[in-house]
């Protein structure tokens, strides 16, 4: 098979390059390679990169493809992101929104502001066209690489064979210079919802297939539309079951129209019938260009396991949502902050092989939750049957006038982190009066602290907080550094980690999740508490 | 009035989704009739005649359609 593109690139950031392993006798042995070089694949590369582990990415392109597609990138990912160092240039470019307008024909039903919390260093939601949240990730990489990470990115190098063993994992791949072998001691698969590799092994992807089809079109305009989510159910302009506007960066607007099911694609994408559906929608004055158009369908679907020996699945080639929520490439980035921490602590041998299974569990636990929730919102914007779809009319009728429905009104909810509740990485809650959104498992809650903020000294190893409480000034465990950090009773760190409590101590992970928490100092329990957050217990 | 139009249900979507599921794979009529029902369950359940004639009057503006 040749080595053509299969698409258009938007930016060209990887081209490719003759790697001195394309001469090697033999195969050489690396300890992490990724497959994937978009937003999950390079976040991992970032990540073990800036731990010093040395990882080589692999794509069989040389850049990021066109269009925007995810455009919602929420808190936790910016916060995620700017653990790596990247997160300033995506909020310096994408678009903060905060209101949501929800209509049904010609009436506004209600209105939402997602009224983001005092305190925080992110914005609930940025919008930004997905080429763009790549390219920061790789400038990231190459500033990394320049300040000595050992990151490799290999464009025009695909995989087109894989031998899985007990402790390695061989590669067959294809360049423009011909074929060559690596090995891998670990193999991430972030290789996109169509997983080639997951194909080669033969694996599952089971789930839910809605049978809907929706219609992108990307456009800017001169039109003076706020910067507000507006999402139309059964709209006048009948342009679509459904439709959404939401503005990106460089004055584009993302505009989504759902067209049923039978449809005839190759018709429906002919710029004069999407012209049409725009032009009903817009008024005929207003005067706009295309930038991109798609059609997508979408499945609801995960993989039975992430973990397969020593190949790793993470994004959307481990699970997929419907896109209502935003929970896509957002819970990609989630997936690359639990493993990354974890494969490098097994990599150094600081805990065992174990500790991967964990990844496994977590973030299936995070993908049903996204599943779950982005299948609900499906459910209420396509009505499956005549009865949903009187319930569904009924509650946009009652929500206009009456408080009570609008929580009802599902157009998406809005990614959050989850909570790894129950999870054999938690230590039992012991905090008794503490905040419920700072317990075991839970993602830490930003806050202000001196000039900046809270999430600023957490992350990357384990930290020990004491609050209103004074902790060692370091601590060493099981060979780990525990990075110790006391801090004052006040503001809204005593609002979102003591509550009622007078002081209080938490032991959290690389990844900002807590892993513990106490009322007071207790080594021995800090200790027991590390231990089992690295799964030796 | 009587009446609470206030927020009142915790887990909403996970209510949504079980009352969808109850009528999951039912005839037009046969949903139509298990609305009844539940309707008499929920009303009994009230109870106070007062609450269901607000109830009753809410619903019928609710009809734009």
């Amino acid at each position: 098979m040749p080595l053509d593109d299969r698409y258009q690139l938007a930016f060209k950031l990887y081209p490719y390059a003759r790697s001195t392993d394309q001469d090697a006798a033999a195969p050489v042995r690396h300890p992490v390679v990724v497959l994937g070089g978009g937003p999950i694949g390079v976040a991992t590369a970032l990540d073990l990169g800036l731990q010093g582990i040395p990882v080589v990415l692999l794509d069989d392109h040389e850049g990021v493809g066109q269009g925007s597609r995810a455009i919602c990138f929420a808190k936790r990912t910016l916060e995620i992101a700017h653990r790596y160092g990247c997160a300033q240039p995506m909020l310096d470019k994408g678009v903060v929104w905060n209101l949501g307008k929800v209509f049904h024909d010609d009436r506004q039903v209600y209105e939402f502001n997602l009224l983001p919390e005092e305190g925080h260093r992110f914005p609930a939601f940025i919008n930004l066209q997905q080429p763009y949240f790549e390219r920061f990730l790789v400038e990231r990489v190459r500033e990394a690489q320049t300040a000595g990470a050992p990151i490799d990115l290999r464009g025009k190098n695909r995989v087109d064979a894989v031998e899985v063993q007990d402790d390695h994992v061989i590669l067959d791949i294809t360049t423009p210079d011909g074929p060559y072998q690596i090995t891998a001691d670990w193999l991430i698969g972030c290789d996109g919802a169509s997983s080639p590799l997951r194909k080669m092994m033969g694996l599952d992807f089971e789930g839910r297939v809605f049978e809907d089809n929706f219609l992108i079109a990307d456009i800017t305009m001169k039109a003076d539309f706020p910067t507000e989510r507006w999402f139309w159910f059964e709209p006048h302009f009948k342009s679509g079951d459904s439709a959404l506007l939401h503005k990106q960066p460089d004055g584009v607007w993302r505009i989504d129209f759902q067209l049923g099911w039978d449809i005839d694609r190759k018709e429906e994408l002919k710029e004069e019938n999407i012209r049409r559906r725009l032009d009903a929608m817009l008024g005929p004055d207003v005067e706009y260009e295309l930038v991109w158009t798609s059609i997508y369908t979408f499945q609801c679907r995960r993989m039975k396991k992430f973990r397969h020996g020593r190949v790793i699945f993470a994004g959307d080639a481990a699970h997929q949502v419907s896109p209502f929520g935003a929970r896509g490439a957002n819970s990609g980035i989630q997936d690359v902050d639990n493993l990354g921490w974890k494969l490098g602590l097994v990599l150094n041998e600081k805990a065992p092989e174990s500790l991967l299974d964990t990844y496994d569990l977590e973030r299936r636990y995070g993908a049903d939750e996204n599943i779950l929730n982005s299948s609900r919102s499906t459910d209420f914007i396509t009505p499956k049957s005549k009865i949903s779809h009187v319930f569904r009319n009924a509650v946009l009728d009652l929500a206009e006038h009456h408080a009570f429905a609008r929580p009802l009104v599902n157009s998406g909810r809005l990614s959050v982190p989850c909570v790894y509740d129950g999870l054999p990485l938690n230590t039992d809650d012991a905090l008794a009066d503490g905040p419920a959104r700072t317990r075991p498992g839970a993602p830490c809650p930003d806050a202000p602290l001196r000039q900046g903020y809270l999430l600023d000294h957490l992350g990357g190893d384990f930290v020990l907080l004491g609050v209103g409480v004074d902790v060692p000034d370091t601590l060493e465990v099981e060979g780990l550094t525990v990075r110790c950090l006391s801090v004052p009773a006040e503001g809204e760190i005593k609002d979102r980690y003591l509550g009622d409590a007078p002081a209080a101590v938490y032991l959290i992970r690389p990844d900002q999740h807590v892993a513990a928490r106490w009322p007071a100092y207790d080594e021995a329990m800090v200790r027991a508490a590390l231990r089992r957050a690295i799964g030796k217990d | 009035m009587a009446l609470n139009t206030a927020p009142n249900i915790s887990d909403p979507d996970g209510f949504y989704a079980e009352l969808l599921a109850t009528h999951e794979g039912l005839s037009d009529d046969d949903s139509i009739a298990l609305n009844a029902r539940l309707i008499l369950i929920l009303a009994n359940h009230i109870g106070d005649r007062t609450v269901l004639t607000e109830a009753l009057a809410a619903a019928s503006k609710g009809d734009k359609s």
